[in-house]
């Protein structure tokens, strides 16, 4: 599995989408025959994933809003949902 | 009712089986046999109230299948709805029938995935087993879906007759741009099942499969995702049938009625319809529902074994198509004690496979060995 950089900016890939689900009261994420339902800080991450942002400033803002957040466990969640094509991350080292 | 009567979840997915009719004749096709009592379809209206339905019960995915979902004039008013309810929209389709003005109409209801059959790489093997010319229609609309910004899911129903050119199958796959392929062992129910003994591989076939599919998936990873359905016939144990009984997925068929599972047609229980139940009910209170919820129904021995939150026993319906009891522990599992029914169709297959590599070059292109054994599926209004 490919790891995610500092300068990854990650973003939901276009065949997949975040919901809110009322029946679970949980956000889910959608895509072709799949189903992932997230839990409170999954949410949160997958909330950043904008494309604009890179991995640094995901992870900053993340501890910003919480109190305690794992570095690596955000880098390998997204790792996880890049491997699934969940998430695209485009390096933007090379901007 | 027990605790476990209804799963705290709720089901995930809806399959709409629309219609039975279908252009194809596939002759492992998990329809039932007695397709002309499926002929008088729900309404668009009705249909639109089971979608209503299915998401207020936590319904997210809604797998639009048939038959040949194409064949419904209302399909991009229902897939309308279901977009309008949040629902992720799926359909799997033959493909015959998505002209580009109907692609496009589907686009802009709100679709948001394609899955296409081919039945092999090769043209005229692929016609052949459809039983009617469709492959080139075939790749020219998975073409367009990709055109469309669609992701397409390109799958493969594997057999005896094209397992070992999964190779040649996810080069087509690679060629057509696919996102995902799904490489699925023939489940055997339906058609399949009474085409079984000319369907069923042999080990060597499958070993032989599942190191190309070990090494494309190193090879495609991040790339394309391979769907591999595991063949439960040659397993140790069974598959996990659905993720459980009434567990994660309700079907709906094309008269209205509702099953746990899409080979549940036959099983000897009191049927349930949406024309007389609301999903709701039939999801928590139905007898067809309720009946393999958990793990209480389970006889030895399932009962005291490690794995009955694994796989649940197995599947229901192949324990009754394989021993006349739904309630026995499914065959394929080695520690079923009728789990010698299943031996012995594994080692007919393999003999059968012998005679045929005697019969014709393992290797010759288009060529279904003894071709006219297969029993085509045939049109729902045109009985066998």
């Amino acid at each position: 599995m490919r790891t995610v950089s500092d300068t990854d900016r990650p973003r939901l890939a276009p065949h997949a989408r975040m919901a809110f689900d009322p029946a679970r009261e949980r956000h889910v994420l959608l895509a072709p025959e799949a189903v992932a339902v997230l839990g409170g800080s999954g949410s949160a991450v997958l909330g950043l994933c904008d494309g604009e942002r890179t991995v640094a400033e995901i992870v900053a803002e993340l501890h910003r809003r919480y109190d305690h957040v794992s570095d690596d466990e955000v880098r390998l969640f997204l790792a996880r949902l890049a491997a699934k094509r969940y998430v695209e991350v485009s390096d933007g080292s090379d901007e | 009712m027990e605790a476990t009567s209804r799963p705290p979840d709720g089901p995930f997915g809806l399959l709409a089986e629309l219609t039975y009719e279908c252009p194809l004749h596939c002759p492992y096709c998990s329809n039932p046999l007695a397709l002309a009592d499926y002929r008088e379809e729900l309404t668009t209206a009705q249909w639109r109230r089971v979608l209503a339905e299915a998401a207020e019960l936590g319904v997210l995915q809604l797998h639009l299948s048939g038959g040949e979902p194409l064949r419904r004039r209302d399909l991009v008013e229902i897939v309308h709805r279901a977009a309008e309810r949040g629902l992720y929209t799926n359909l799997i389709t033959s493909a015959l029938g998505l002209s580009p003005r109907r692609a496009e109409q589907l686009r802009a209801a709100g679709l948001d995935h394609v899955q296409i059959s081919v039945q092999a790489d090769d043209p005229a093997l692929s016609d052949r087993l459809a039983g009617t010319p469709s492959f080139e229609r075939k790749t020219a609309a998975a073409r367009l879906v990709k055109e469309l910004g669609w992701p397409l899911t390109l799958n493969v129903v594997l057999h005896r007759h094209n397992i070992d050119r999964i190779d040649r199958v996810l080069a087509l796959a690679e060629k057509l741009a696919a996102d995902r392929v799904e490489l699925a062992n023939t489940q055997y129910y339906g058609w399949a099942w009474r085409n079984r003994r000319e369907l069923l591989p042999s080990t060597d076939q499958l070993r032989r499969a599942e190191a190309v599919v070990r090494a494309a998936r190193e090879r495609l990873k991040g790339r394309m995702e391979i769907i591999y359905v595991l063949p439960d016939y040659h397993g140790r144990y069974p598959k996990p049938c659905m993720g459980g009984w009434g567990r994660r997925q309700l079907t709906v068929v094309p008269n209205g009625d509702v099953l746990p599972c899409p080979a549940a047609h036959a099983l000897p229980l009191p049927r349930a319809s949406v024309h007389e139940h609301s999903l709701a009910w039939i999801w928590e209170r139905s007898p067809l529902f309720t009946r393999f919820r958990g793990t209480a129904w389970m006889p030895e021995p399932c009962r005291s074994c490690d794995r009955r939150e694994l796989d649940f026993g197995g599947c229901r319906c192949q324990a009754f198509q394989l021993t006349g009891d739904a309630a026995r522990t499914d065959p394929v599992c080695h520690l079923s004690p009728d789990h010698g029914i299943v031996v012995e169709a594994v080692r007919a297959a393999e003999e059968a496979v012998r005679a045929d590599e005697g019969a014709v070059r393992a290797d010759d292109d288009a060529v279904l060995p003894r071709g006219g054994v297969l029993t085509p599926r045939p049109h729902p209004s045109r009985p066998a």
